[in-house]
């Protein structure tokens, strides 16, 4: 199966491994991510003002790419899916965005948010299924206590992103299971870093990133995934002694293509 | 119309929010990851652009603390979104001329080793127009 694939630029750069484990444990998986060409950087943050057309065009751009192709369009850093998946929204939604959206792109058919948008998390659950994904399993992380972190981004606003139950989410959870470690539910794996404002107000930043530890830890997690590049640098930079790692990274490592790929 | 209801209009255009929702319950500041650092709370937010008072607002240094994190948009019990007007009130302000938060001299200073791309285009979506 192919899919359209919006890598965004952090996991171009920083987040490497994000997306490299991600292409290559969805291959095992019977699943071809197809990056969208010459996809542009999806901002980071999707504006929610009604009068903020400019900063949506790249997403609604990436979004036509996978219409024309007939495919779902999957990424993996929590924020490039949440731009797109609200611009979607909006453009399925909001008549008179969409409207001015698709004067100016003036192309011949206009982009009312058929395609579907999917967290890899998503494509996980949904498409491939947690059970088969299970079977492919080859070197399951037994003993591993993982805590989820969602964060906000990947479940607010629940109206639009649709991904899980917001407050007691689940899907992480049931991926941790498949790669055969045992999940650590704790309450703050949906309350907000400070990520953001690490620049603006580094204490407030750190105050929210150490409650958000503290208590995976409190609770028996040795280990924190995350989908989200800046929660992992906002955890890590502020001290977080345990490790904080890309979900994706788990799975290529249980899925045995993280291996095969330092050889 | 005078200037303090074109403002209280354009607010509530930008932001699609009717702040006449809100019940004044208070969910979303108790919820709210920011709520020590900030002078101006979310349901106060809501409260003052309903009667106008949206001067202090832009004032204030609250609309940069906002995590943008919409804990007080999934808890309201209301539907009244606080965060989108806290959004719209910080984009009547750096939409002025010469009031962008950030400019690109202070990236130097933010970047250590391992910021991620998404630090920086966020916090230029969020601080400078
Ligand atoms: S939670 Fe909603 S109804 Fe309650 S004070 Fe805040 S905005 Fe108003
Ligand atoms: S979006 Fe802003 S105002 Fe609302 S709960 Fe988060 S930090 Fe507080």
């Amino acid at each position: 199966m192919k899919m359209s694939y919006f890598p965004g630029c952090t996991l171009k750069n920083k987040a490497k491994d994000l997306d490299e484990y991600a292409r290559k444990s969805a291959e095992v998986l019977g699943i071809t991510l197809e990056e969208i060409e010459n996809w542009q950087c999806c901002g980071g943050v999707f504006t929610t003002s009604k009068d903020e057309i400019a900063t949506k065009l790249s997403s609604v751009r990436a979004l036509m790419d996978a219409k024309s192709k007939e495919q779902p369009l999957v990424s993996v850093c929590s924020a490039c899916h949440n731009v797109i998946k609200q611009t979607n929204h909006a453009m399925r939604n909001d008549s008179e965005f969409a409207d001015k959206v698709n004067r100016y792109m003036s192309e011949n058919e206009p982009y009312n948010g058929e395609t579907e948008v999917l967290h890899y998390l998503e494509m996980l659950r949904d498409k491939v299924g947690f059970d088969s994904l299970k079977e492919k399993v080859v070197n399951p992380l037994k003993g591993k206590k993982i805590g989820a972190y969602y964060g906000c981004l990947l479940l607010r606003p629940n109206s639009v992103m649709a991904m899980d139950d917001p407050e007691n989410p689940t899907i992480m959870e049931e991926l941790i299971k498949a790669i055969g470690a045992t999940p650590v539910v704790y309450g703050m794996r949906n309350e907000c870093c400070g990520g953001y404002v690490s620049v603006e107000s580094p204490e407030l930043a750190k105050k929210k990133s150490d409650a958000v530890v503290a208590n995976a830890k409190a609770q028996g997690a040795d280990m924190i995934i995350t989908a989200c590049p800046l929660c992992r640098y906002n955890l890590i930079k502020n001290g977080a002694d345990i490790p904080v790692v890309y979900f994706t990274e788990l799975l290529a490592q249980a899925l045995g293509v993280k291996e095969a790929e330092n050889e | 119309m005078n200037k303090k209801d074109l403002l209280r209009e354009e607010i509530i255009r930008r932001s699609g929010v009717n702040p006449k929702k809100c019940m004044k319950c208070g969910k979303c500041s108790g919820t709210c990851p920011a709520y020590e650092e900030m002078e101006f709370h979310p349901h106060q937010f809501a409260s003052m652009i309903d009667s106008g008072d949206i001067e202090p607002l832009i004032a204030s240094e609250s609309v940069y603390k906002c995590l943008s994190c919409f804990a007080c948009v999934e808890r309201c019990p209301r539907g009244v979104e606080p965060a989108k007007l806290i959004e719209a009130v910080r984009l009547s302000v750096i939409r002025e001329k010469g009031a962008n938060r950030m400019t690109a001299n202070d990236v130097p200073a933010m970047v250590d080793e391992e910021t991620p791309q998404q630090l920086l285009v966020s916090a230029f979506r969020k601080y400078t127009k």
